[in-house]
């Protein structure tokens, strides 16, 4: 019992030191998400290239998608985008754009400079739908399954080892999924 | 003495800057209908945490998002809603880290009473040890070690403490019973 009570101080110490390299390696500037496996949020708002015409969740494509906020302003963005634009021209995956708290023709300039990887770009120009989505900066990066739900946050830049090693496994995982979903949907209709 | 007086001087000057930076809130102008709105948006703005820059509430932070959040907070407050559902909505969107108070979960227990409970582990390891060496007779049966204390020497133990006390009492008679750090002095 004398001796057990001896060693308070190192247990104590290890308990400390547990916690503390753990610390180390938070990153306290990434917050959770709340949204995750919650629906995306519901939306009607404009696109980039159609004028005033008003696009909804029903217009997202009805496969797994990614969702990237961004803006012309944010550098990290620029990053990004190879990335993005290697992913389109290979098919992998569609993304959206969320133009965040933009101008129009600011944002227009840059897809027109440096390509534009979005299959469809959405206006958020007062970031109110980013208070919905509990975005606080660009750029953050989701990824939605083929039912709309939300099942994956990336914030802060993807540069190619996170689009490797985070992104597309699970995008892989929601296709894999969706494709045998709709493989047995279409098996009971037949 | 200069030098103290500058550092004093540097002190009250750096903190002075600090609580200058402190009262800089944004000015947003917000025209509300009644004054009891406007002082349920500063206590909202004062008690949500701005989620980018972490550090400072939605009153006190210049990030895009906080101006955001404010003017959320705003059209809420005109639009009726009470204090519990604009922080239902925060919670919704940006999680407990939105609360500068945080909610009462399993997750946060550690967080709400940690403090208290190492004050208490605290005290009693303090209460222990000034019981033990407050009693004038411990007792020999706790204590595994008896050679520790002197009235548990040994014959032979206590004749050899005495040989070499009086050795150097005879030979060093200037640090008698003084130690070297006294005998400076």
């Amino acid at each position: 019992m004398k001796n057990l009570k001896l060693y308070i101080p190192v247990f104590a110490f290890l308990i400390l030191a547990v916690f503390m390299w753990r610390g180390l390696y938070m990153d306290s500037r990434t917050l959770p998400s709340t949204l995750i496996d919650r629906e995306l949020p519901e939306f009607e708002l404009r696109t980039l290239s159609e004028g005033d015409q008003l696009v909804s969740n029903a217009d997202l494509p009805d496969e797994p998608f990614i969702l990237n906020i961004w803006g012309s302003y944010c550098l990290p963005c620029l990053q990004e985008n190879p990335i993005f634009m290697s992913a389109r021209e290979q098919g992998l995956v569609p993304i959206v754009g969320v133009n965040y708290k933009d101008r129009d023709n600011l944002a227009r300039d840059w897809l027109d400079i440096n390509g534009n990887p979005f299959s469809m770009n959405i206006v958020d120009d007062t970031g109110r739908y980013g208070i919905d989505l509990g975005v606080y900066g660009a750029p953050e990066t989701f990824i939605v399954d083929a039912d709309g739900v939300i099942r994956y946050k990336h914030i802060g830049t993807i540069n190619y080892q996170a689009w490797q090693d985070e992104i597309m496994p699970v995008v892989r995982e929601l296709q894999s999924a969706h494709a045998a979903q709709s493989a047995a949907t279409t098996g009971q209709s037949s | 003495m200069s030098q103290i007086r500058l550092w004093c001087r540097n002190f009250l000057v750096l903190s002075s800057l600090m609580f200058a930076m402190a009262t800089t809130a944004q000015v947003d102008v917000f025209d509300f209908e009644t004054a009891e709105q406007e002082e349920r948006f500063r206590q909202l703005a004062n008690d949500f945490r701005c989620p980018m820059c972490q550090n400072a509430n939605l009153t006190h932070s210049t990030g895009g998002v906080a101006a955001d959040l404010r003017r959320e907070i705003y059209n809420q407050i005109l639009e009726g809603r009470t204090d519990e559902e604009i922080e239902q909505f925060m919670l919704q969107r940006y999680g407990d880290f939105i609360l500068y108070r945080p909610r009462l979960t399993v997750k946060t227990i550690l967080l709400w009473f940690g403090p208290a409970l190492f004050l208490i582990i605290g005290l009693w390891v303090a209460f222990g040890i000034i019981k033990r060496s407050a009693s004038p007779n411990r007792n020999n049966d706790e204590s595994g070690s008896e050679a520790t204390r002197p009235e548990d020497l040994t014959a032979d133990e206590q004749a050899r403490l005495d040989r070499l006390l009086s050795d150097r009492l005879a030979s060093d008679p200037s640090t008698g019973d003084d130690s070297p750090d006294d005998s400076r002095r």
